[in-house]
């Protein structure tokens, strides 16, 4: 053993919440003499209770990157050269306050700020909000915004951040889709308990790696096919009357009637009395009834007449009708999902006999909303937990809704052993208020930016149909995209030109490589000149803490610091960390001072907000109002007594989520580990949406504002009115070209379509699906410049069967061309078994730009890894004279990344040992001046 | 050659229990390893051309992925590979020098790299791959069971396990004493028919690994559909027939 020195080093342990990826759990980091010894895992935190994955393990090395950008810089070369000349931060915040300054005077619409994995989103919602730009968005668009949305629409809650499986009284989870990073140890540790305590888990997966290896069943779904899959699983309950109908009529939408009037504006909606409740058939009286009543026997099958003379049906019963259908038989689907008829049917049996031949039953008695007393908590015992794999489909969001239907009819949702809210979810339903639009021209938007709409009224689009955002999120060509089309930013900017947006202001996202759809067209457009000579993006600023591909195209480089530097919130008002037990936030403190130049974006964000004379950020006089970040976490306040942390609130700070700013907020946290957490009593612990103790709680939390039912909405009347101002019924109507999108994508009930781009692509020469999985130890592109993590995979393959690599003549570690509509890639192959038989995939985000992350020339990252984004479109192919559409889903705008075809062929001999396509090395050259350096 | 020392009465065998029924292979234990042990009293377990073309570097656990195709089913397993702290582990017998030494009192394996010359004799001797050169130091390193922590009483006494355990994210990696019958990683292994690695090989590794299983719902079996049946069926109107309370 080494010997131990003769002084002993000064140690200290400080608390704070890692960021290496996007999982939030609590660390304490171990530092020596002020230098860093170790980080582990925080026994005492909610979200990872002391455990610790291996890129949070590797936290050291990412504080050490020689990736880090250690000072301002402004581009000296052409874009994407990587020419740059150190600046002072006074510069550089000298030339961001004046650009954006004059674009506010203009017309602030022409900033647009987009964010990446960030956990900050309620302050820069709030900054572009207050700047009056309704072109904000955050990575949601392209990450799971499908699945977000679904839920939000249809339980007020959603899988991975808003809800997470009850691993205590699980008896059967399905786990459809999930990459191994959404989300990480919480998953990890709840799989672990499954297996201590028995539960079978099933996974649906076109590919086998992860949690997938230990699952007890694997079903090597064909991409896609998942929403087919579970309405053939409705199909077989439904068959076998096995359905929970008492959760239904008290829970759910079921029973409210839905109108029966094809060709009227009325057709689709729910029939409402005069005070506008929904209304259903009471069996009891044989009269239509408010659906809401408590005691009433409401009928879920019939036809019955309103007193107007209209007909109506139970939302049910046109549910019934449609999934009864032998379309949906498990033989009709098989083929197409890749998994057998017996099977689809075996599961559909397991689902039921652990829902309603083993329900759980807790002892644990609790109050509904109807004000009834119940003795006991009765659950279905049958989890299912969705992600990437579902979300990254053009039909993703009626694949999720699907999902969740099926959790409808059995009952599932927040009872005992099955999917649970995590508080301060759920929210009454669709999840907030329409997305902001200046109430004046060049003032404040009247709301957040990515908003909910209800209807074609809440659209962003102006007289003609047409999109006020650049992105088009709220416009005909994706009406709920409630996180907007971050993926389509760049291609949007550069199709407007100059007369589009003049700054494109990107925080921690690699837009011009492994987060854009087809970086060689990006970074194109990035850097491509009009006639004049002017870049088409006008003027590009990137934060970030690393050198990735994108800030070689930047003119202005505004470097953050890593997480252990700096403060950040993690904030019930943007994506907190409670869990089914209770309400939970969390910080970041700065555990390391930093040694470059460089400032925390939201500190530098702030400052901007000042210096722009920002409502909310400036006072009357436009003097700023917050020194940094940890100022305004303290003392903001969004609405009387709510803030960005919801604990320690009050001048005694015993205040729980409302409270006045309590000055010493920030160190009651950092006493308590740097997170915040309550307890929920066990009677609030299930129902949620329908438990008065728990809805009066969470009003008096400030977590919702109404304390009512959330009636779990089977039927989303929401989509059925998008539908009839498509059919013509209601105003606004869309444009021409979009009416017969809107009308078949609004279906008020789960449907299932080939993804579109499949669709529209020649199956026969791309006959294979290609999808991408995350790998464990790496968190997109953050991992490859970690000295640990890139020992662990500094390279790619792609992977497929044995039996069609047989077919094609494909070896192990053999190079082979994988084409697309939209390009070709070389790389190399691996063979493998659990994997779908038409399925190819990779690693995500191994691949580097050479020059990038600091890496050497030869790095394998550059020489033999790859991205399979290099073959995906960001459009969808073009059809007759029209503009191409986004290849992303109708409904939510969702980046369709997995809907791509590929073929695949073996190179030819002699092929160089490289992948390809390869583009110039464009490594940052900084020229230093004295008063950079000053 | 180095010789094995007489095991007293009543000593221990500490050592890993890992469960391969609930390991998803996410190397966290393996990058918590090397970020205490590279600190640590185990000196630095040192990185080779770390921003470079061939990145390498000392680990005392690493994780590998494979699938298998046994009995015509096939499946995944990620194996964790480490020291297992044999009770006869020639990697001890063979070294030249008495570096490599197992320590009577716990059974683990360790390495005075002050004694090692790097002449990797070990490294030949070790049929499952546990040793590693330290190109820097000419010395071999090797997983050390965290003994700079398990026996550390500046901490808490739930932190006292080594690094990979405490971190293991899905809580697949057990410590204790496989000498004590009664201990809970020797009742794991009788309740889960843990194994040694290579058993044939007679180097009696105190480690043990937990073989896959698979959970299982019994129902009866599914009926097939009535053929082209359509429209809502039986079971259900019967279901919906009854009334229900709002």
């Amino acid at each position: 053993m080494a010997a131990t020195g003769q002084s002993q080093p000064k140690r200290t342990v400080a608390r704070t919440t890692c960021y290496m990826c996007a999982c939030r759990c609590g660390i304490k980091v171990h530092l020596e003499d002020g230098r860093l010894r170790y980080i582990e895992g925080n026994r005492d935190h909610p979200v990872n209770r002391g455990v610790l994955c291996g890129k949070g393990s590797a936290g050291i090395m990412t504080a050490i990157s020689p990736a880090r950008l250690s000072t301002p810089l402004k581009r000296t070369g052409p874009r994407g050269s990587g020419a740059f000349e150190a600046i002072s931060w006074e510069e550089a915040m000298r030339i961001a306050t004046e650009r954006l300054a004059a674009i506010r005077a203009s017309d602030p619409g022409r900033l647009a700020l987009y964010t990446g994995r960030d956990q900050s989103q309620s302050l820069t919602g709030h900054f572009a909000r207050m700047f009056g730009t309704v072109n904000y968005a955050a990575h949601g668009g392209f990450c799971s915004v499908n699945m977000a949305a679904a839920g939000l629409y249809s339980l007020g809650g959603a899988f991975w951040e808003f809800g997470e499986p009850d691993w205590e009284h699980a008896r059967l989870f399905l786990l459809f889709g999930v990459s191994e990073d959404h989300d990480s140890n919480p998953l990890k540790l709840g799989l672990g308990r499954l297996k201590e305590r028995g539960a079978k888990i099933l996974s649906i997966n076109p590919v086998r790696t992860g949690y997938s290896a230990i699952a007890d069943e694997f079903l090597a779904i064909t991409p896609g096919t998942d929403g087919l899959l579970v309405l053939a699983l409705i199909h077989c309950l439904l068959e076998a009357g096995r359905i929970d109908a008492q959760f239904l009529i008290r829970y759910t939408n079921a029973h409210h009637l839905v109108i029966d009037a094809p060709g009227e504006g009325g057709h689709g909606l729910i029939a409402r009395d005069a005070a506008g409740h929904a209304l259903c058939f009471d069996r009891a009286s044989g009269e239509l009834r408010e659906a809401h009543s408590p005691g009433i026997d409401p009928a879920l099958l019939g036809t019955f007449e309103l007193p107007d003379g209209r007909r109506a049906r139970p939302a049910f019963a046109l549910l019934a009708e449609r999934y009864a259908d032998p379309q949906y038989a498990p033989e009709a689907v098989a083929a197409r999902c890749g998994i057998e008829a017996a099977t689809i049917r075996r599961i559909a049996a397991e689902i039921a006999e652990v829902a309603f031949n083993h329900p759980v039953v807790l002892d644990q008695p609790w109050t509904d909303t109807a004000g009834r007393r119940h003795a006991v908590m009765t659950g279905r015992p049958v989890a299912i937990h969705a992600m990437r794999g579902v979300s990254a489909h053009s039909n993703g969001f009626h694949t999720c809704r699907a999902i969740h239907v099926l959790q409808m009819l059995l009952g599932a949702v927040d009872t005992p052993g099955s999917w649970r809210y995590k508080s301060p979810y759920p929210k009454p339903i669709p999840g907030g208020p329409p997305p902001g639009r200046p109430r004046v021209p060049g003032g404040p938007l009247d709301a957040p930016p990515l908003g909910f709409p209800r209807g074609p009224e809440d659209l962003l689009v102006d007289a003609a149909g047409e999109a006020l955002r650049l992105d088009r999120a709220f416009s005909w060509e994706a009406p709920l995209a409630v996180h907007g089309l971050m993926h389509m930013a760049i291609a949007r900017a550069y199709e407007a030109g100059p007369q589009g947006i003049d700054t494109l202001f990107l925080f921690m996202s690699n837009m011009a490589w492994n987060s854009a759809m087809n970086p060689g067209e990006t970074t194109r457009m990035l850097s491509e000149c009009d006639a004049q000579g002017n870049y088409r993006i006008p003027f590009v600023i990137v934060a970030d803490a690393f050198s990735s591909e994108t800030v070689a195209y930047a003119d202005l480089v505004l470097p953050d610091t890593t997480y252990l530097e700096r403060y950040d919130c993690i904030s019930l008002l943007d994506r907190p960390i409670g869990s089914a037990h209770g309400p939970a936030d969390a910080i970041r403190i700065p555990v390391l001072r930093p040694d470059r130049a460089v400032r925390p974006f939201q500190d530098v964000l702030i400052d901007l907000a000042g210096r722009l004379g920002l409502p909310d950020f400036a006072d009357e006089q436009g003097r700023p109002l917050y020194s940094s970040y940890a100022d305004y976490m303290i003392r903001h306040q969004r609405r009387p007594g709510i803030g960005p942390l919801a604990g320690f609130r009050g001048a005694d700070g015993r205040a729980i989520g409302k409270g006045e700013p309590n000055p010493r907020q920030l160190e009651r946290y950092v006493e308590n580990g740097s997170f915040w957490r309550h307890e929920l009593p066990a009677e609030q612990l299930y129902f949620k949406h329908a438990n008065r103790a728990y809805l009066a709680g969470a009003k008096a939390m400030g977590l919702i504002d109404d304390d009512a039912q959330i009636v779990l909405q089977l039927y989303c009347e929401t989509l059925q009115r998008f539908r009839l101002a498509a059919e013509g019924h209601v105003a606004p109507r869309p444009p021409e070209r979009l009416r017969e999108r809107i009308a078949r994508f609004f279906d008020p009930l789960p449907i299932w379509y080939v993804p579109l781009e499949e669709a529209m692509t020649d199956r026969a020469t791309y006959p294979l699906h290609a999808i991408t999985q995350r790998p464990m130890a790496m968190y997109h592109s953050w991992g490859s410049h970690n000295a640990w993590l890139r020992q662990i995979l500094p390279e790619n393959r792609l992977y497929l069967h044995r039996d069609l690599a047989a077919r094609l003549g494909i070896c192990d570690e053999d190079w082979v061309w994988v084409r697309s509509r939209s390009g070709s890639l070389r790389c190399r192959a691996r063979t493998m078994s659990g994997v779908n038989r038409d399925t190819v995939w990779t690693w995500n985000a191994i691949g580097k730009r050479t020059g990038a992350w600091a890496l050497a020339h030869a790095a394998p990252e550059f020489r033999r890894g790859f991205l399979l984004n290099h073959v995906i479109s960001e459009y969808l192919p073009q059809e007759g004279g029209a503009a191409p559409q986004s290849n992303s889903d109708p409904v939510t705008g969702q980046a369709a990344w997995f809907d791509l075809t590929v073929s695949l062929e073996p190179c030819a001999a002699g092929t160089p040992d490289k992948t390809s396509p390869r583009w110039s090395a464009n490594p940052l050259h900084v020229r230093r001046t004295a008063e950079a350096v000053r | 050659m180095s010789t094995l020392p007489e095991r007293p009465q009543g000593a221990k065998r500490l050592g890993l229990v890992i469960d391969l029924d609930t390991c998803v292979g996410c190397h966290a234990c393996a990058v918590n390893c090397k970020e205490w042990n590279t600190g640590g009293e185990a000196g630095i377990l040192p990185d080779y051309d770390k921003y470079g073309p061939e990145p390498d570097g000392v680990w005392f656990n690493r994780i590998h992925s494979y699938e298998t195709d046994a009995g015509g089913c096939s499946r995944t397993v990620n194996f964790p590979r480490s020291c297992l702290h044999c009770e006869n582990p020639l990697c001890v017998t063979v070294c030249p020098t008495g570096a490599s030494y197992k320590r009577a009192e716990d059974g683990i394996v360790l390495v005075d790299t002050d004694k090692c010359i790097g002449c990797q004799l070990c490294a030949w001797a070790c049929p499952y791959g546990a040793r590693e050169l330290d190109e820097k130091a000419g010395v071999m390193r090797k997983c050390t069971l965290c003994v700079d922590r398990i026996y550390n009483e500046s901490l808490p006494q739930e932190e006292r396990v080594p690094a990979c355990v405490a971190s293991c994210p899905a809580r697949a990696r057990h410590f204790g004493d496989l000498a004590d019958p009664d201990s809970e990683v020797s009742k794991l292994v009788k309740e889960r028919g843990g194994a040694d690695l290579l058993p044939g090989l007679g180097y009696q590794p105190t480690n043990k690994y937990l073989p896959p299983r698979r959970a299982t719902i019994p129902t009866a079996p599914a009926k097939p559909a009535a053929s082209g049946a359509t429209g809502i069926g039986a079971a259900l109107l019967g279901l919906l027939d009854r009334a229900l309370s709002r």
